[in-house]
């Protein structure tokens, strides 16, 4: 896919999504839109409806599955969990963050030393 | 690699499930909007428990899941295919438009389907003819063997059967060489099968013949070399038709044997339906069973008899076939027994593709053909841009109202050819039934001498066609509109773009050049029309040399056979006994002129004996000169068939005993004799002296457009005829006499066969077939043409009253006279059929020039046609201009004022 901003958030927030399930195991929509929110601080101001994109499309691809079931309070709902493809994604994809982070974090860094090596 | 290998299979994964959700959208609906609720309970309850008042926390619940629809929106872009949506949208929102437009709608369709029905059913036609290959087996090997065209017909274009052995073994080119019997006319087969004989027609072929073409008997074998052994039982092979429609399609024919011409018959084989023997060597010829031909009986020394079609081995070129012929040539031999004749053929054998022999000499017409129906197409493409303009000015509100609303211009002008492909589409379906019906009455037209056409249907290619054709036809009528709309100024048109504004008028200028366009394309239709028009009633203008009207021709059975006839002088004296009586039965009828019989009819099949020469000089002499068609005829026959005579005719007196003689035609005479009477003189051949006792016209024998070589008649009662033709001429339609000739002579007769009663006027009629079947389509797109064109000045100029109503009105409440105001619609219509007449007359006559090749006795430039074509469009662009021009000059000021 391409490079563009819009890519790039819209990965971040598959990321989220698969790492969620992955520390968290079963979960459904609204349960993981809230673990995001907690998780990141309420620093990320998430429309809660946008997980269901992110959702379908790492359903698409395989990475996650879903399936209705019914929750602690006996109200119907619907339960993903991560696939073993989603398992090796979300390594690659995390690994591939860690490096970007780090880079971004020397860039960064770099502003106050008054730069150059 | 193995990463890219994941990838790849992932998004075919993802594609996969995108359409699979594309169609399964309504349970998917449900199921996320069951989710979304279920995702809102949990946050009403969880903001409940967080101490909110239910009111709030719902609130809350909505304003953190963001817009419901939006969510739901960009899920289903997500997981389907959203371009598909859009372009459902878009045939949704055309369908309902052009529902609401059923006048326009029903208009374009019209013109689509007369536009894309032409074009396919031309296409199958130039297809069957031309593009496709010949029905046989590697047809691209396959070769016809002949000498460079001739004028003394098909004897030069034979060769003997001594040559057939020659060739065969002296050439390396070819895998294997056959040929058939070129001599065999209509109705040769006698069928009888208890009661009357019914008339058939069979061919002779070499043994080898399906074996060198490649075809298989459906049923039962083909031919092998001890059939055709002398003496060898007769056997027969039957296609396809006739087994169906004589033998009712007998499945358990193969091994049954028949009574045909006298002889128990077996059935050896049935053809397949694909091989149609006279669809590719006789055009417009039916042939119902295939005979082998017996080389080393009685036809061995009958000379030139037989036509040669070679298969080329794989890998040799055509120029190398033609020098390894050209070698053979010069050895082979007329007959073994005289050595004298060995190198006759010297420079006579050429092969060319079998396929350029067969069709070759359509080509040029058949690309006109084709050009002409593309114009057709193009015609009716400019005209539907007109109509698509003249919409899109009406509708430019509504679209500049939707680009305001946020539609791209992408979209705007997608949805116009949306609009445009689903009219093409819609004209392609029923453009296509049209050419189905036409391909279909085209395929039945047995009497039109065109090769293949009995195998015209549509195929894949011609459904192949269509589409891109359609395709082709959307996009040029669709994009014109569609770039005007997207290029407008949107301010511009959403305010009033009504009557008067700059808008408006430059769309009535580029509807002008579009009709001048059409006007100018119509024109070189016409041109080419009216030429082709010309040149046919030229072709029927020829002096034939005989009188096809009120004639008729009939096959007469006859039996001269007398057992131990070593002279022939008995038989002779037999048919001169048989065809008297027969011709004075036939001449007592009441209607009946004159009667007469003969071999050959003119404009069919032809042979020739060689050169006679003037007494005293030799053949020597006349080396490089055809000998003269022959024609075994009886007294009566000359005039019968209308044909002028100075001298005298045969009469039952010039018997096998007494002198020679022979009627020769002016053309021969003038070369023997130029400036005198060949009457009283004498000419000799290898049997005798032969004394002219008459000159006759020379007949149109091979085909009607050409000058034909000279004809030779001898008398039946001195010469072999070859089977015998009554030809009739009757005081009243030959039709009308058909059953009491038939009953005569069957009276006289009872094994005579219920032959077919053949006016001579369709002989002729056959022969210019492909030339009438020619004209009749480019005249038949010329008068399409010309009704579009009309359409579309009538469109434009309607349109330009309708928009200056307002103008006109205060003008005329100015005082203009009614007259002034139709007068001046009027000339705006003249000046846009001018323009377009003066660029298609200069086209025309380009044009003109191109198919001089195809013009009989019609200059390019011939002047009536150009007159009368440039007449009849002023006159139509009248009419067409006319109509809107009365309309305008019947607007009444105050309502039309009052209107605005």
């Amino acid at each position: 896919m391409g490079e563009s901003k819009l890519d790039l958030l819209q990965g971040t927030l598959d990321l989220m999504v698969l790492q969620t399930l992955a520390a968290m195991g079963e979960m459904h929509g609204y349960g993981i839109a809230r673990r995001i929110e907690q998780a990141s601080g309420d620093e990320v101001l998430l429309n809660q409806g946008t997980i269901y994109a992110s959702l379908v499309r790492l359903q698409q691809r395989g990475w996650i599955a879903a399936k209705w079931g019914t929750s602690d309070n006996n109200r119907k709902a619907k339960f993903y969990s991560i696939s073993r493809s989603g398992r090796k994604q979300l390594a690659l994809d995390a690994a591939h963050w860690q490096r970007l982070s780090d880079v971004m974090g020397r860039m960064l860094a770099m502003g106050q030393d008054g730069g150059g090596r | 690699m193995t990463e890219k290998a994941k990838t790849t299979a992932g998004s075919w994964r993802t594609i996969g499930n995108r359409i699979w959700a594309f169609f399964h959208k309504d349970p998917l609906d449900l199921d996320l909007d069951a989710e979304m609720a279920a995702h809102l309970e949990f946050a009403v309850e969880e903001n409940i428990r967080n101490g909110m008042p239910e009111e709030e926390a719902r609130r809350q619940a909505l304003i953190r899941f963001g817009g419901i629809p939006q969510a739901k929106e960009l899920q289903r872009q997500t997981r389907g295919l959203p371009w598909m949506d859009v372009l459902g949208q878009d045939l949704r929102y055309t369908l309902r438009t052009l529902r609401r437009e059923p006048g326009f709608t029903v208009v374009a369709v019209l013109i689509l389907a007369l536009g894309i029905g032409a074009n396919i059913a031309v296409f199958s036609v130039v297809n069957t003819l031309l593009l496709r290959p010949l029905p046989f087996t590697n047809s691209e090997q396959l070769v016809w063997i002949a000498p460079p065209p001739s004028k003394c017909g098909l004897s030069c274009a034979t060769y003997s059967t001594d040559a057939y052995d020659q060739f065969r073994t002296n050439t390396r080119s070819f895998q294997d060489v056959t040929g058939y019997f070129a001599f065999s006319g209509a109705d040769n087969l006698s069928l009888t099968r208890g009661g009357q004989p019914i008339p058939a027609t069979s061919i002779d072929v070499i043994a080898n013949f399906f074996q060198v073409l490649g075809i298989r008997p459906a049923m039962g074998r083909a031919f092998t070399a001890d059939d055709a052994r002398d003496g060898a039982p007769p056997v027969v092979l039957l296609t396809d038709a006739w087994w169906r429609r004589q033998f009712a399609a007998d499945p358990a024919i193969v091994g049954k044997a028949f009574d045909m011409n006298g002889r128990q018959t077996t059935v050896i084989g049935v053809l397949p339906a694909s091989f149609d023997f006279g669809a590719v060597f006789s055009p417009g010829v039916k042939i119902d069973a295939i005979t082998p031909l017996d080389m080393y009986g009685p036809p061995r020394d009958e000379g030139n008899i037989i036509t040669f079609i070679g298969r080329l081995k794989p890998g040799v070129t055509l120029a190398q076939a033609r020098d390894d012929s050209k070698a053979a040539s010069n050895i082979m031999c007329w007959n073994l027994k005289y050595p004298k004749t060995c190198g006759d053929y010297k420079g006579f054998v050429v092969p060319v593709p079998l396929k350029d022999y067969v069709s070759g000499s359509l080509r040029r017409s058949l690309v006109v053909l084709w050009s002409a129906v593309g114009m057709i197409l193009l015609i009716a493409c400019v005209n539907l841009s007109n109509l698509m303009l003249a919409r899109a000015a009406a509708r430019g509100k509504e679209f500049a109202m939707r680009s305001a609303l946020g539609a791209s211009r992408g979209r705007v002008v997608r949805q116009l050819l949306t609009e445009s492909l689903v009219l093409a589409g819609a004209g392609s379906v029923l453009g296509l039934f049209l050419a189905l019906i036409i391909v279909r009455w085209l395929a039945h037209q047995g009497a039109i001498a065109l090769p293949l056409l009995s195998t015209l249907h549509i195929d894949g290619a011609a459904l192949g066609w269509t589409a891109l054709i359609a395709v082709f036809a959307a996009t040029l009528f669709g994009l014109a509109p569609g770039l005007k709309m997207a290029g407008g100024n949107l301010q511009e048109a959403l305010k009033d773009s009504g009557p008067g504004s700059g808008q408006g008028r430059k769309h009535e200028r580029t509807r002008s050049v579009l009709v001048v366009t059409e006007v100018a394309l119509a024109c070189i239709l016409l041109v080419g029309a009216g030429l082709l028009l010309r040149s046919f009633l030229k072709v029927l203008e020829v002096d034939l040399g005989f009188q096809p009207d009120r004639a008729a021709a009939v096959k007469v059975d006859y039996d001269d056979n007398v057992p131990g006839d070593k002279t022939g002088e008995l038989s002779a004296e037999r048919r001169r006994v048989i065809f008297q009586q027969i011709l004075a039965r036939v001449g007592s009828i009441p209607g009946v002129e004159a009667t007469g019989m003969v071999d050959y009819l003119p404009l069919g099949h032809n042979r020739a004996w060689g050169l006679p020469v003037p007494k005293g000089r030799t053949r020597e002499e006349f080396k490089d000169v055809s000998g003269p068609l022959v024609y075994v005829v009886s007294p009566g026959y000359i005039r019968a068939m209308g044909t002028r005579l100075s001298g005298r005719d045969f009469t039952w007196d010039d018997g096998p005993k007494s002198q020679l003689v022979v009627l020769i035609s002016q053309g021969m005479s003038h070369f023997f004799w130029p400036n005198e009477n060949a009457v009283g003189k004498t000419l000799t051949n290898g049997r005798g002296e032969l004394l002219v006792v008459g000159v006759v016209d020379d007949v149109r024998e091979e085909n009607v457009e050409d000058s034909t070589g000279w004809q030779i008649y001898y008398p039946m009662t001195q010469a072999g005829p070859n089977g015998a033709e009554l030809v009739v001429r009757t005081t009243l339609p030959p039709t009308s006499l058909a059953s009491s000739v038939m009953g005569a002579l069957r009276e006289l007769n009872p094994k005579q066969t219920a032959t077919e009663f053949r006016p001579i006027k369709a002989l002729v009629s056959h022969a210019v077939s492909p030339r009438r079947f020619f004209m009749m389509l480019v005249a038949a797109f010329a008068v399409l043409g010309l009704l579009l064109a009309a359409l579309g000045i009538y469109g434009v100029i309607s349109y330009s009253v309708t928009r200056k109503t307002q103008e006109i009105g205060i003008r005329m409440a100015l005082g203009a006279t009614r007259g002034k105001v139709q007068a001046e619609v009027i000339t705006q219509t003249l000046r846009l059929a001018a323009t377009g007449i003066a660029v298609g007359a200069v086209a025309s006559s380009g044009v003109a020039a191109l198919i001089a090749s195809l013009l009989f006795g019609t200059r390019p430039a011939d002047p009536a046609t150009f007159v009368g074509v440039v007449t009849l469009l002023a006159a139509v662009a009248l009419l067409a201009g006319y109509l809107p021009a009365r309309r305008a000059s019947r607007i009444n000021p105050m309502v039309a004022l009052r209107n605005n």
